[in-house]
């Protein structure tokens, strides 16, 4: 006996979203961050951001912190972010 | 309108069995296999379409459709008279201020904590007396999980995937309980949210597990109610500072008493929302000292109004036991309550 059965999983396989363009370096670059807000992002961004400007010569680091860390960015965070070579997110705890 | 999603010819009951489990779709126990007909029984019963949309989950932007729900649905062991609640349950968790894609994948381990109310709970035959929160009747506990296989298959919820719950809690199989409304003199949930009785709703809320309390030895109403808040003052100490809505769960016991004497809802919410509070430098009490900060004398209630607490009267009729159920994340995420097959604010 033969039973038909449904595949209960999200099904829609279109693309809506794409990788933005990679950067070939990132000397000069103006690099965002984009904190969730938690205690242990601190010394973890902390450390990257003097690591972005003393080992890769990076032009700036901006830091934004969302303001609910289970939530997406706020709008402003993301109209900022089109001004940034590129962005560093979404860390957990 | 015919089924939209993928088939799967399958050779018998236990094949089902291990294909859905191998694939990660269930929850470990075994599922009633979702075929064509028993999910279009479902979105018959609702006079609902196969692709229409429920809401659209916003962080990763993914359309929730009445199909995809009622295969969970039916997977869950649900009857189609059990569907529109769970369509219900889902267009609350889908509010913006519920926060459904934080309460589901945050280290937080919380479970989406539901209580029925209104002319429903009689139609599905729920049990809202013995056992309450633990698998009190048929109804409640294929709902609760429906809405669990539900976020694992169609938001891909599952442990270490996107829930990545530290520790999670049994709720997380099935969190669902119908109010006690004809034991209490008190008013229903529902209605101190704004709803009329005679409409069925469900309210969703992501919470931690229950805490029990237990004082058998006053009917006095404060003191009662003071050991209550003495468990969200441990709340605030052991787990979150931060406000929200907490659910208590009284039983009828204690019901009995605050009745006699006299207290309302509000009443009650009033005197949580100024006894359960502690001051930050409590957290150095508990192993917490480093985060005091120099502000040891701040203040801060477990409720953030006393229209945050969610008052809900189940349980079984003896006993001097209640629950308090803290929330998963502060003000942040809301409970949120909708109704069921009505519609009581949308315009005509």
């Amino acid at each position: 006996m033969v039973i038909s059965v449904l595949n209960p999983t999200f099904e829609d396989n279109a693309a809506h979203f794409k990788y933005a363009p990679r950067v070939e370096t990132l000397s000069n670059k103006k690099v965002g961050f984009i904190s969730n807000g938690k205690e242990g992002t601190l010394g973890f961004f902390t450390h990257l951001d003097r690591l972005l400007r003393s080992q890769f010569k990076v032009a700036d680091v901006i830091w934004q912190t969302k303001a609910n860390y289970s939530a997406p960015a706020e709008s402003s965070i993301i109209e900022q972010a089109q001004a940034w070579d590129l962005a560093i997110t979404g860390l957990g705890d | 309108m015919s089924v939209v999603s993928n088939k799967i010819a399958l050779e018998s009951f236990e094949e089902v069995q291990e294909h859905y489990h191998s694939q990660g779709w269930t929850d470990g126990f075994p599922i009633v296999p979702p075929t064509p007909e028993a999910v279009q029984a479902c979105l018959d019963w609702a006079y609902m379409r196969n692709d229409q949309l429920i809401g659209i989950e916003p962080v990763r932007e993914r359309p929730i459709t009445a199909e995809k729900i009622a295969i969970s649905a039916v997977m869950a062991g649900c009857l189609p008279i059990h569907f529109p609640v769970i369509v219900s349950a889902w267009t609350a968790m889908l509010k913006e201020e519920f926060l459904l894609h934080g309460a589901t994948a945050s280290t937080g381990g919380c479970a989406i904590f539901m209580v029925l109310n209104g002319p429903i709970r009689q139609t599905l035959g729920c049990n809202n007396q013995f056992n309450a929160l633990g698998s009190s009747d048929r109804a409640t506990s294929v709902i609760g999980r429906a809405i669990r296989l539900g976020l694992i298959n169609i938001l891909n919820v599952s442990p270490g995937t996107i829930d990545r719950s530290t520790l999670g809690h049994p709720g997380k199989i099935s969190y669902c309980v119908a109010e006690d409304e004809e034991g209490t003199t008190l008013g229903s949930l529902s209605e101190g949210r704004g709803f009329p009785p005679e409409v069925s709703t469900v309210t969703v809320f992501a919470a931690s597990s229950p805490r029990q309390i237990m004082n058998e030895w006053t009917t006095d109403p404060k003191e009662i109610l003071d050991t209550y808040a003495s468990e969200m003052k441990s709340n605030l100490r052991n787990y979150s500072i931060w406000s929200g809505n907490y659910a208590i769960v009284i039983p009828k016991q204690h019901r009995d008493h605050l009745q006699k004497a006299g207290w309302t809802r509000n009443q009650i919410s009033h005197y949580l929302f100024e006894n359960a509070r502690i001051k930050r430098s409590e957290w150095a009490d508990v192993g917490k000292g480093s985060v005091v900060k120099g502000k040891g004398e701040k203040e801060y209630s477990a409720l953030h109004s006393p229209e945050h607490l969610l008052i809900v009267a189940a349980g079984g009729p003896a006993g001097g036991f209640g629950a308090i159920i803290p929330p998963w994340l502060g003000t942040k995420s809301q409970a949120v309550t909708v109704s069921i097959g009505a519609c009581v604010d949308c315009e005509a």
